[in-house]
């Protein structure tokens, strides 16, 4: 912005640079306003009592309070709370267990597979949530039938595949960014086997990859409310919409707070993924964006 | 590298068969080790595919048969099928105008400005993972008791409809709103690789700045804004948290009725009612992500790194 260009010395040209400064700004400031007038509102709607406008914190007691017997209308939002939370942890053990050994061996041992690797990774994009739960209700169906009974946390291995397409790009561009291969072959020369390369080596390097993947796991499994909601599961979205029928001040603060709480999530993933970016490629590269940046497609399938 | 290094001793003898056997092995090996990936994916991704289609073309009695296509050729899926286009249609076209004027403000901001960041932060959880809570938001700022409801009577005197928000007015409203955040992140990066350079080349051979952007950047962009477009549309096509959350006495859009199909435990035929709809879906999705990859592969030409 400040960096002088050929023609910065007239003043028609500063003039010109000032309007667009002024422009820029009001455009700015005006999004930002607009999309933060609901959010707003939705803090003002959780402390504020609809008959008389009197501000009111028993919304928030209520929540601070926690899991009490005193109030049972919540009770749904509790256990929802904790299924989504269970569900966040074993989303991201399945996802990195999963894809990440995946990732790797493609690009050591089977390069063959990549175009396919991807295209499977990024066909969720092409397919809504809606239609995949019309498709999955058979093989939950059928998961009922087994030891595995029809506990809601066995939404994860639905959930997966939510993330795949965000996870991968993420996981990708950290592989970009490193000698994969060279690493391997450093590591198998000093007698390092398929285990070991895979802990020592490859995850050491990849840890801003992996955790901007999980963050955004976490943020998908946080916000899920369609595949839950059609198979008569209750996750954390499936509970708030309940809890709203009931209680809409509870409903309110809990989800400020979500939505609070998960933009500094992906805000500090940010942060992280330009500071490492710039210790991580000295070579002037690019700088790598997190997998969120990147990401073309919603969750509101 | 362990079928690599064939015993040494031995290596005479099993000179001509050993190559081709450890290579089959490797091979095999390779193979095994995307086992569990693909054995996943094939479970929980191709297999709920595969039932859609499959089911949307058999009958109650299992047999192949079209009955379930023309039972569900009615005036009503045709109708929820057409207020999900235009809901798609208009929401992404504001989406694309709003959002890009905002990616563009944004653009000029330095990469490292701390607005610039929140905003996106801000931007990818509207687009991806609002839903409910987007909804929830929109009855607080909208609804009968929402701050701007209020504030707009006693500041003018005017009153929001009380029904605004569940009436298709209000859900596009409400669309725009992961429709702009949405553009924003997705455009951005797109104007970020607009090179510095392009400008200065148009300015020593005596371009203007209207020139700059009608014969330089837009043509480079256009392709991008289009795909763009067609990526908001997919998203509002198969958006289905914000408006259940809204509208919860009507079945308006086509994942609603999927819904209302798939959770009807009376009526068994209800099922393939919803594998229709699903594969309906399915089919304007992927044609419409399909040219979304059409255009992101011809604006690849001037954009390295573009996927």
């Amino acid at each position: 912005m400040t960096a002088p260009t050929l023609t910065g010395g007239t003043s028609h040209a500063g003039r010109a640079r000032r309007r667009q400064a002024v422009l820029r700004r009001t455009v700015l400031s005006v999004g930002t306003v607009a999309m933060l007038v609901p959010v707003v509102a939705l803090l003002e709607y959780s402390v504020r009592f609809p008959l008389t406008g009197a501000v009111d914190l028993s919304a928030w007691r209520k929540i601070v309070a926690g899991r009490t017997t005193e109030y049972q209308s919540l009770a749904p939002l509790w256990s929802g709370l904790t299924s989504s939370l269970v569900m966040c942890a074993l989303t991201v053990a399945i996802m990195l267990g999963l894809l990440l050994p995946t990732m790797v061996w493609v690009r050591l041992r089977a390069p063959r597979a990549a175009r396919t690797l991807e295209l499977v990774c990024l066909l969720p994009l092409s397919i809504p949530a809606v239609v995949l739960v019309v498709g999955l209700a058979p093989v939950y169906r059928f998961l009922a039938g087994t030891p595995l009974g029809s506990s809601t946390v066995w939404l994860s291995f639905a959930y997966v595949i939510l993330v795949l397409p965000f996870a991968f790009r993420a996981l990708d561009a950290g592989l970009r960014a490193i000698d994969l291969v060279t690493l391997a072959e450093a590591a198998r020369t000093l007698g390092g086997g398929w285990s070991r390369i895979l802990l020592r080596v490859v995850v050491p390097n990849l840890r801003p990859a992996i955790v901007s993947s999980s963050f955004v796991t976490v943020a998908v499994v946080l916000g899920e409310f369609t595949v839950a909601r059609l198979l008569a599961r209750e996750n954390l979205q499936t509970a708030l919409f309940q809890v709203n029928l009931s209680d809409s001040q509870v409903a309110a603060a809990m989800a400020f707070v979500l939505l609070t709480g998960t933009t500094a999530l992906l805000v500090t993933l940010e942060l992280l993924a330009t500071r490492t970016a710039r210790t991580a490629r000295p070579r002037g590269a690019e700088p790598s964006r997190s997998g969120v940046g990147r990401e073309p497609r919603g969750d509101h399938r | 590298m362990v079928t690599a290094t064939v015993p040494v001793g031995r290596a005479h003898t099993a000179r001509p068969a050993a190559p081709a056997r450890s290579r089959a092995v490797a091979r095999l090996r390779a193979g095994a080790g995307l086992a569990p990936f693909f054995g996943y994916t094939a479970v929980f991704l191709l297999l709920p595919t595969l039932i859609v289609v499959d089911g949307a073309f058999r009958g109650a009695d299992g047999a192949l048969t079209l009955d379930g296509l023309r039972d569900a050729a009615t005036a009503r899926t045709a109708q929820v099928f057409w207020t999900s286009t235009w809901l798609s249609a208009v929401t992404a076209a504001i989406g694309t105008v709003v959002g890009g004027v905002l990616a563009y403000a944004l653009s000029t901001a330095p990469v490292t400005s701390v607005p610039r960041k929140v905003l996106t932060g801000f931007s990818s959880v509207l687009a991806q993972f609002g839903g409910v809570m987007l909804a929830f938001a929109f009855i607080a700022t909208l609804g009968t008791n929402g701050m701007v409801t209020r504030l707009v009577y006693e500041q003018l005197g005017l009153q929001v409809p009380p029904d605004l928000l569940s009436s298709m007015t209000g859900l596009v409203v409400v669309y725009a709103y992961f429709q702009v955040p949405l553009m924003i992140i997705v455009f951005l990066p797109a104007l970020d690789r607009l090179r510095p350079q392009w400008r200065e080349a148009t300015a020593v051979m005596g371009g203007t700045t209207a020139q700059f952007w009608r014969r330089v950047a837009g043509p480079i962009l256009l392709p991008q804004v289009l795909g763009a477009f067609l990526l908001l549309f997919a998203n509002a096509f198969s958006a289905f948290a914000t408006a259940a959350a809204l509208i919860s006495q009507q079945t308006v859009l086509v994942p609603m009725a999927i819904e209302s199909a798939i959770r009807n435990e009376n009526n068994t035929g209800m099922d393939s009612y919803a594998q229709v709809l699903a594969l309906g879906m399915v089919v304007v999705v992927a044609l419409v992500m399909g040219a979304h990859a059409l255009l992101l592969r011809r604006a690849a030409r001037w954009t390295k790194d573009a996927r």
